[in-house]
């Protein structure tokens, strides 16, 4: 649970403000990613786009709302959104951000972070099914089988960090991280392993080349169509937690890649959100320049990251 | 008092033959004997898990070989522990599942057979001598097949018992020869005799444990009775079997691995091996399936794989000397064969609540059965999650503990095995959670997709439940179809005739389970949960079992499990937070929704206004994406009948998965064994006085070779 090693007890407490403050600052400013990222997509394609806030006016809006439901559902499908954001939740608490300290932390966390993101992952797709409807089981069946494949690749890019950190936390695996390192030893390792989440973490947010959460045929979306029956607050929850999910993967990508670690924690913070922001955005040009892959090379690609983080587990393993 | 509780199940069960055809009093001894039996049992074995150890107990007995020599230890004792539970359990949920069979057969036969499987498995589990080990696991063996074989006018069953008489007997002689080798070495076939091993027996031994206690325990290849002989039982005694039976054959092997010494590299690696095929292949040909037992019963084979990968880590802990793994992964694997006997049980018990009431096992004719068995529902539920190894319960915990074996296998360089496990382990984890999420989610959420009407053909009958096609768009003429539609909830009862209850497939028309079947499946959950969130309560238990299976030194073994410990209070804390997040989210949205207007209506379906049930995703298109994708394994047939001409009238599309093993191995060996075998014919005429000529030739043969070896 120790953070990096300290020096001065000012620090210490700069240390303490900055990573207690680095949960709000998530718990805030999530819903800003999407936010930005229809901002740069509409940059791209000559629009002015929506505002910046508008994901906050949308969770406004749909918390104030009421539901219908199906006849059809059960609780299993008024629980789903609440299970799922509970999860982004916890992941959110185990995620360190910029070589801040996650509020929870213990060795092993790494394979509690991938479970607790499986569990959301359950309960999402069982609400699909509760439905009845062939496209949210449509939408469901496509999500059990990248997450089956993204999982391996997560799992050992995590073994191939905490083996050059020579830790079994998130916290402390990222806190060893230094940027500087990327182009000195095992840097090569560090950047695959970044590539590797980098495919992941939109494989698993849905975002193009995976997913597009923007067309207007059901048929052809993943996450979305799964919560087409979804409304009001329920609704408001699920886009909240997909905000939350968004961070947390994007803060594995940004921990490894945003040269920071000033040794001002605020200072850390502060670039940890630049970080993000950036991450967004470049999630922006990505879903701008690139089409949806075929539903047949997902799976290729997906692979390659597998490939990717096993490559990245020799290079450590052998440096 | 273990004695006692043996001749409690035994009694029970002749008491069960002897009241014979009176369903009623039959139901009441034998299951009351199995419940009874338990508990009286459990109370020496509870005893001697913490340690305190118990008098092995030696009497002389006739044969020239052996002694009935009986003992109870940690090791012995974990295991029996949820062995008893789960006895006790599927005695009561059988008490009322079998009762629709009682007109029809004799269900005395029916309880003798399981109390004396219950007993089996607990002499299994207790014995110290090879001979008297080998004697309760040939017991245990029939008597699981004659359970097994239970509607045995079936064609498909019948098959399934022979399968499992022949894979069960392959085992026991590989285990036989095992026991002969350890008695040849020692002097002794007693386990406190066992001597040292030079490397080649070790290794020979190593093998010999790994083959008969592997068949037991389904390791792939050996596991291919295990689809066929699982989904033909009874529910209650698939739980049994799936939950406590196979076990016995994990525990023969952590046994045999404490009897043989220190382990070298490669046992560990060849584990790993299997394990890791085992687990990935278990849950691929599990997530294949349309029978939802024989879903669970591949289910079964990807959770041995994640056993053997624990025990495979833990001997290569051991052997390169980092108690920690080895503390790790023994600790994960023996946690994990105790809550999969857990879960598979409860979704075992669950899955025998569906057909009983709905009247079958195919996932692609059910549906909708949490509004009408809300209880069964949110039980399956939970047995999923757990299987899945999700937090809060208990699956996540072992798998958690073998996870991190794995990954401090790579952070101290030891990549070469750890990497692969961690690979083996994700992939599996990703799959299972396909795997359940299909199952719970076909066969409960959504709309029925039978109405039991005379619409609704019974288009699979129980004949072809051993070949699992997958009709996804079935139009069969309705000639060669069984339309026999009872009223709900008249089942069995007043059917007298000597043929099996044949319902019509009414998921529409389900009803919940009854009281005691409940009863025993709200026991594995709440056993499940409390596990989940006491992870370390759970460790802590297991510190005699665990000194005893690792056979760390002292010091190492203190340290080790001390280390081991630590993230088990971290998981159980989080684990809390969680169930608090979801209960404050829930509450959160209550408070929203409240005096806000809810309304109910159609599932959106993009605008058609008239949904009906089979335009669902079915469960064989559900998976197909990730069958596709491993179909080099699963080598999954296709059938289509395809639509011709202008005005096309009829088509149809099916796919099979048998299994491969048993399909491109087993299938062509046992054929030229049989052709090998049809030679031999000639010795078998059927004249009586030439047979009896037969026997005293061996005899004097026998006799000559005695006589001349003095």
């Amino acid at each position: 649970m120790t953070p990096a090693a300290i020096a001065h007890p000012h620090q210490l407490s700069a240390l303490s403000i900055a990573s207690s403050l680095q949960l709000p600052l998530a718990l805030v400013c999530a819903p800003l990613l999407p936010g930005v990222i229809n901002r740069v997509k509409a940059f791209f394609a000559g629009r002015t786009g929506q505002p910046v806030l508008q994901p906050y006016r949308d969770l406004l809006k749909l918390l104030q709302k009421g539901a219908v439901y199906s006849t059809t559902t059960t609780w299993v499908f008024r629980a789903g959104p609440v299970v799922s954001l509970s999860c982004a939740a916890l992941a959110l608490m185990l995620t360190p951000l910029n070589g801040l300290p996650a509020l929870l932390a213990f060795p092993g966390d790494i394979v509690l972070f991938a479970y607790v993101l499986a569990l959301g992952r359950f309960f999402t797709v069982a609400a699909a099914l509760d439905t009845g409807s062939a496209f949210e089981g449509m939408g469901a069946s496509r999500e059990v089988w990248f997450s089956t494949l993204s999982e391996p690749a997560l799992l050992l890019g995590l073994a191939a960090l905490a083996k050059h950190a020579g830790k079994l936390s998130l916290t402390s695996i990222y806190n060893e991280l230094d940027p500087a390192v990327l182009f000195v030893s095992g840097g090569p390792a560090l950047i695959l392993v970044a590539a590797a989440f980098a495919v992941v973490f939109l494989a698993e947010n849905s975002r193009i080349p995976f997913d597009d959460p923007n067309t207007h045929l059901e048929l052809t979306m993943i996450h979305e169509v799964m919560v087409l029956d979804h409304g009001g607050p329920d609704f408001g929850l699920i886009q909240y937690a997909a905000a939350l999910k968004l961070w947390v993967l994007g803060a594995l990508v940004t921990g490894i890649l945003v040269p920071a670690r000033s040794g001002r924690p605020l200072l850390d913070l502060f670039t940890g959100l630049l970080g993000m922001l950036l991450l967004a955005a470049a999630t922006g040009v990505v879903e701008s320049v690139m089409a949806r892959l075929r539903l047949a090379r997902v799976s290729q690609l997906l692979a390659a990251a597998a490939a990717l983080s096993i490559l990245a587990l020799m290079l450590v393993s052998s440096a | 008092m273990i004695l006692l509780s043996m001749g409690i199940f035994v009694l029970g069960g002749i008491l069960a033959l002897c009241a014979g055809r009176s369903a009623r009093a039959a139901a009441w001894l034998g299951a009351g004997g199995a419940v009874l039996g338990a508990l009286v049992g459990l109370v020496p074995v509870l005893h001697a898990l913490t340690g305190a150890s118990i008098e092995p107990l030696r009497l002389a007995w006739g044969l020239p070989i052996g002694s009935f020599s009986i003992g109870l230890d940690p090791l012995s004792a974990f295991f029996a522990v949820p062995m008893l539970v789960l006895c006790a359990l599927c005695a009561l949920y059988g008490a009322e599942y079998m009762r629709p069979y009682a007109g029809s057969r004799n269900l005395g036969v029916s309880w003798f057979w399981f109390d004396l499987l219950c007993a089996s498995m607990f002499l299994v589990l207790i014995a110290r001598d090879g001979m008297l080990f080998l004697i309760a696991w040939e017991l245990m063996s029939l008597s699981s097949y004659f359970l097994v074989s239970f509607e045995d006018e079936k064609e498909s069953v019948r098959q399934a018992g022979w399968t499992y008489l022949v894979a069960a007997h392959l085992g026991t002689a590989a285990l036989f020869l095992f026991f002969m080798l350890l008695a040849r070495e020692g002097g002794s076939a007693d386990f406190s005799a066992v001597p040292a091993l030079p490397a080649k027996l070790g290794a020979a031994a190593f093998l010999l444990a790994l083959a008969g206690f592997g068949t037991k325990a389904g390791f792939i290849p050996m596991h291919v009775w295990l689809p066929e002989a699982h989904p033909a039982a009874p529910s209650h005694v698939s739980a049994l079997m799936s939950g406590a039976m196979i076990k016995t054959g994990v525990y023969g092997l952590v046994r045999a691995l404490t009897l043989l010494g220190a382990p070298p590299a490669w046992w560990g690696w060849t584990l790993l091996c299997v394990g890791a095929v085992s687990g990935v292949l278990g849950v691929l040909f599990a997530l294949a399936q349309r029978d939802i037992k024989r879903l669970l019963a591949y289910s079964s084979i990807e959770n041995m794989g994640i056993i053997a990968l624990g025990l495979g880590l833990g001997l290569l802990g051991k052997a390169h000397g980092e108690p920690l793994i080895c503390m790790l992964g023994f600790g994960g694997a023996l946690l994990h064969a105790l809550n999969h006997s857990l879960f598979k049980g409860l979704l075992f018990l669950g899955a025998g609540s569906v057909l009983h009431a709905a009247g079958t096992r195919d996932m692609e004719h059910l549906g909708g059965l949490f509004k009408r068995m809300p209880w069964t529902g949110t039980c399956f539920l939970a047995g999923s999650a757990a299987i899945c190894g999700l937090p809060p319960l208990n699956g996540f915990i072992s798998e958690f503990m073998i996870f991190l074996a794995a990954f401090h296998a790579v952070v101290r360089g030891y990549a070469a095995w750890g990497a692969p496990a961690i690979a083996a382990l994700a992939l599996i984890g990703g799959l299972a959670l396909a795997c359940f999420t299909k199952a719970f989610g076909i066969v409960f959420l959504g709309e029925p997709r039978t109405q039991g009407s005379r619409q609704d053909k019974v288009t699979f009958l129980d004949a072809a439940a051993s070949r699992p096609a997958a009709l996804l768009v079935a139009h069969m003429p309705s000639g060669m179809l069984a339309s026999r539609s009872l009223p709900a909830g008249r089942l069995g009862s007043q059917n007298s005739s000597p043929y099996p209850v044949v319902t019509p497939q009414r998921a529409a028309q389900a009803h919940e389970a009854g009281p005691l079947m409940r009863l025993s499946m709200a026991v594995l959950v709440c056993a499940c949960f409390f596990l989940g969130l006491g992870g370390a309560l759970a460790m802590f238990r297991m510190r005699e079992v665990l000194s005893q299976a690792t056979g760390l030194r002292m010091w190492d073994f203190m340290t080790a499990f001390e280390d081991a410990l630590i993230p088990l209070h971290s998981v159980s804390a989080c684990a809390a937070v969680l169930l608090l997040m979801i209960l404050s989210t829930a509450l959160l949205r209550a408070l929203l929704l409240k005096g806000r207007e809810v309304r109910s209506g159609l599932t959106w379906d993009c605008g058609y206004a008239a949904p009906n049930a089979r335009m669902q995703y079915t469960a064989s298109s559900f998976v197909q994406p990730v069958t596709e994708l491993f179909s080099a394994f699963l080598r999954t047939r296709e059938r289509a009948v395809e639509p011709k001409g202008n005005f096309p009238a009829a088509a149809a599309f099916a796919t099979e998965t048998p299994d491969a093993f048993r399909e491109d191995f087993y299938r062509p060996v046992f054929e030229s064994a049989l052709k090998a075998a049809w030679k031999l014919r000639r010795f078998q005429h059927g004249r009586i006085q030439l047979y009896i000529l037969y026997i005293a030739l061996t005899l004097m043969v026998l006799l000559i070779w005695k006589l001349g070896v003095h």
